[in-house]
């Protein structure tokens, strides 16, 4: 050994000590932290409800924790029925009065200038997304926010086009929108909501998640400070009943849901005969079709991309994988190489690939289907990642050989586990990607070109992507078929959904 | 070494290249935020991985005993950096290098066979080959037919490999593919597969003298196809991306990249190489910072 080489080797021997050493390039186990700063955050002790341009406040509150180490970030306002009317009437107001009626030259001039406000600050949001949600700090920064400023600069650029956008026919807003929102894409899922609407002439009352309500209450700071009219966006923090109470008030013209599927039938059965128009997105089991011919290793990475992004808290998650049996072994054994190579933990930290889950009670209901995997006989394999002690926690997981019949399968985890069946012909993999109540998403990855649109054209769901995986584009059209939803948010299809076209 | 003849690779059975997925792939090395500790620690790495390169036509032996003495203390005043893997030169030179590196551990790997276009018959190049090793040569960098390779002639590629091995006898061989000429993922992969069923010890992308040289994207391909060849054969081969890594930053992607496909047991210069000319200093520049926290003039880094 030359002796720089010796002398080196002695002085990684003499720090020895354990701690130093876990951060080294090569015998490490880890990366040394690279925590995205916090400082230039603000967050308030306490949000009020933001109705007619004001805050509000309500006597019961609840507070939002950071999953990842469970201490309160906030507390926010629990909105009671009155609330949630005073809401509602602020929100007409503005409709009769201002909203409505003014050129849709001007409404995008305010959806332009939030849209720059959001890229302003866009930092700052996506700290606060991935302190209130878990989710790595990468992909509230590369991902969540880019696609939130994009999403309002599209429907900016729409409102002053509405009748030139449907042919032959005279677009009109509907009115009021009351909007429920989802904890997974806390903020995307705001802009997903409400830039439509607003850009088509409509007022909104949105509700986020109880458990990441920050971000939207943040936005309604930037909603002020673009100096939106009052009432124009109204938004109400609670939990399901607040939701509830919002979806069925009768002076709503238009309700968008993002959620469950138990809570889409139950809103659905709400608005029954009511006249009142909806969308819903809904849950999702969607599977991602590897073909023998595919580039194997990049497929690799899209089934990884499928099910572990957001921890699996996807509505699309590429939850299924359907593998063509030649290559079955080949892929099993990169796809847990891979997964070895995630790096777990600090949602902070710019290299963390895996962050927390988003709640308790979410951690709890992966774990019950991931018992009822084991006790069907799927078996189960989860990557070497030490979790955390404090906060929510769930390794990466596969289950090989699983059947349709198992209730991992046919259930929505909304987790970072993957079940995994193989396949021996095409035949077979679209009638097993369409044996489920669900039909949000799907992959398909093949070398072949015309076999992508094949099997596309046969499988029923309302997003597929080929060769790759959760990819978002505001001006693309997402939504379910079957118990997925009703409805398309994003593109022309999502304008459609906020006006009433003759 | 096996043993066993080389024989030639069953193309059908290699998985396709997806262009797109390889490309953002490649991206997400370039996200990591590699600080502290880790980043002094692979910085040191680096050093020690580099094939300190002098390619030119003006190449002396002034030059090259110059650049010996920089492989072989890169911070004269701090000898736990380095020292670096091996000088690459021309077979001309391969004598000043073997003496000046002397018994000091850094190795000498020679280009050989027509570098850079190859484009002289095999006796001349196998022959360049004979003689840089007679010269004391520990490392043969050959460079592939790329013409022959387009034009699909890949079993007379694989036979060329075959020789140019046989010739090196106890030298590694060194396989440059040269990545900027293949045109597409999928040749670069079908060209790594051929090379390493030869016989090749490393796999390396570029002669450093064609744009694109090393890329990211170029270089998973390339680790990649050793994981796959691996994964089949149980023999491990080295990789050498060559050619426009200039500065530490890049340097650190390229590792970070190695250890998250092949994993801990490639991160050594026995499995991995820098060919580079100009990324010395700025590693050594960057320990420095690392350690003390501010940037030294360019002046305090020798310049050979």
């Amino acid at each position: 050994m030359p002796e720089g080489q010796e002398k080196a080797a002695a002085e990684t021997k003499a720090k020895g000590g354990t701690t130093k050493n876990r951060h080294d390039f090569v015998e490490g186990d880890r990366y040394a932290p690279a925590p995205e700063s916090t400082d230039h955050v603000s967050l308030k002790d306490s949000y009020d409800l933001f109705i007619g341009g004001e805050w509000v406040r309500a006597p019961k509150r609840i507070e939002t924790i950071n999953p990842a180490t469970g201490e309160v970030l906030s507390e926010v306002a629990e909105a009671g029925p009155r609330m949630v009317d005073r809401a509602v009437s602020a929100a007409r107001q503005a409709y009769d009065k201002t909203w409505s009626k003014m050129s849709g030259r001007e409404r995008g001039k305010y959806l332009f200038r939030l849209a720059r406000l959001i890229q302003e600050r866009a930092r700052e949001f996506a700290v606060v997304e991935t302190m209130d949600g878990g989710k790595p700090i990468r992909e509230s920064r590369d991902i969540d926010l880019p696609l939130v400023a994009s999403h309002f600069f599209y429907y900016a650029g729409w409102a002053d086009k509405l009748d030139y956008a449907f042919p032959g026919r005279r677009a009109r807003s509907l009115g009021v929108a009351g909007q429920v929102i989802p904890w997974n894409f806390p903020l995307l899922m705001a802009a997903w909501k409400l830039a439509p609407a607003l850009a088509c002439g409509n007022t909104v009352v949105l509700k986020p998640a109880e458990t990441t309500p920050l971000t939207a209450l943040k936005l309604a700071e930037l909603i002020e400070e673009a100096g939106f009219p009052p009432g124009v966006v109204n938004i109400i923090t609670g939990a399901g009943k607040t939701g509830r109470n919002l979806v069925r008030h009768p002076d709503v013209d238009k309700v968008a849901f993002t959620g469950s599927t138990e809570v889409g039938k139950m809103i659905q059965k709400d608005l029954a005969g009511t006249g009142r128009r909806y969308t819903l997105e809904l849950g999702g089991k969607a599977a991602n079709i590897i073909f023998d011919d595919a580039a194997v290793n990049q497929a690799v990475e899209g089934i990884v991309n499928g099910i572990f992004f957001n921890q699996g808290h996807v509505c699309c998650a590429g939850s299924r994988l359907f593998v063509q049996e030649g290559i079955a072994d080949a892929v099993v054994r990169k796809l847990k190489r891979r997964m070895e190579s995630l790096v777990l933990g600090d949602p902070l930290d710019k290299n963390t690939d895996i962050g927390a889950i988003n709640s308790q009670e979410q951690l709890e209901r992966i774990k019950v289907l991931v018992d009822a995997g084991n006790e069907e006989g799927a078996k189960c394999w989860q990557s070497g990642q030490r979790l955390p002690r404090k906060g929510f926690w769930f390794k990466p997981t596969i289950f090989t050989e699983c059947a349709q019949s198992h209730r991992i399968v046919q259930k929505e985890i909304f987790g970072p586990v993957l079940a995994i069946q193989t396949f021996r012909t095409p035949e077979e993999a679209v009638e097993k990607a369409n044996n489920t109540p669900y039909g949000l998403s799907g992959g398909v990855w093949t070398d072949k070109g015309s076999k992508i649109f094949k099997i596309t054209s046969q499988i029923r769901a309302g997003v597929l992507w080929a060769n790759t995986f959760n990819k978002f584009d505001p001006g693309s059209p997402f939504g379910g078929y079957k118990e997925s939803g009703i409805g398309r948010e994003g593109g022309l299809q999502g304008l459609a959904s906020y006006l009433d076209l003759h | 070494m096996a043993a066993t003849t080389p024989s030639f690779p069953d193309l059908r059975m290699l998985s396709t290249i997806d262009q797109v997925g390889v490309e953002e792939r490649a991206r997400r090395f370039q996200a990591r935020s590699i600080k502290k500790e880790s980043k002094l620690s692979a910085l040191k790495l680096a050093v020690t991985m580099l094939d300190v390169t002098t390619l030119e036509g003006k190449d002396s032996p002034g030059k090259v005993k110059q650049l010996c003495a920089k492989a072989m203390r890169p911070l004269p005043d701090d000898p736990s950096i380095g020292p670096a893997a091996a000088v690459c030169v021309y077979p001309r030179l391969v004598r000043v290098a073997r003496e000046a590196v002397g018994q000091s551990g850094v190795k000498v790997a020679s280009v050989a066979t027509g570098f850079p276009s190859g484009q002289s018959r095999l006796k001349e190049r196998l022959s360049e080959i004979r003689y840089a090793v007679g010269a004391g040569a520990d490392e043969i960098d050959m460079v592939i037919s790329r013409g022959k390779l387009l034009h699909g002639e890949f079993r007379s590629i694989f036979d060329e490999i075959v020789r140019c091995k046989e010739a090196c006898g106890s030298a590694h061989l060194k396989v440059i593919l040269e990545t900027g000429e293949l045109q597409t993922y999928d040749t670069v992969r079908i060209a790594s597969e051929i090379a390493m069923a030869a016989g090749a010890d490393f796999i390396k992308t570029s002669t450093g003298k064609i744009q694109p040289a090393a890329t990211l994207p170029v270089t998973l391909v390339m680790l990649e196809a050793i994981q796959d060849y691996y994964d089949r054969t149980g023999r491990m081969v080295g990789m050498k991306p060559a050619g426009g890594i200039s500065d530490a930053k890049t340097a650190i992607h390229y590792l970070v990249m190695l250890k998250e496909t092949l994993g801990r047991d490639w991160l050594t210069s026995k499995w991995f190489r820098f060919g580079a000319s100009s990324l010395t200093n700025d590693l050594l520049m960057q320990i420095c910072k690392q350690r003390t926290g501010r940037y030294q003039s360019a002046d305090y880094f020798t310049k050979d």
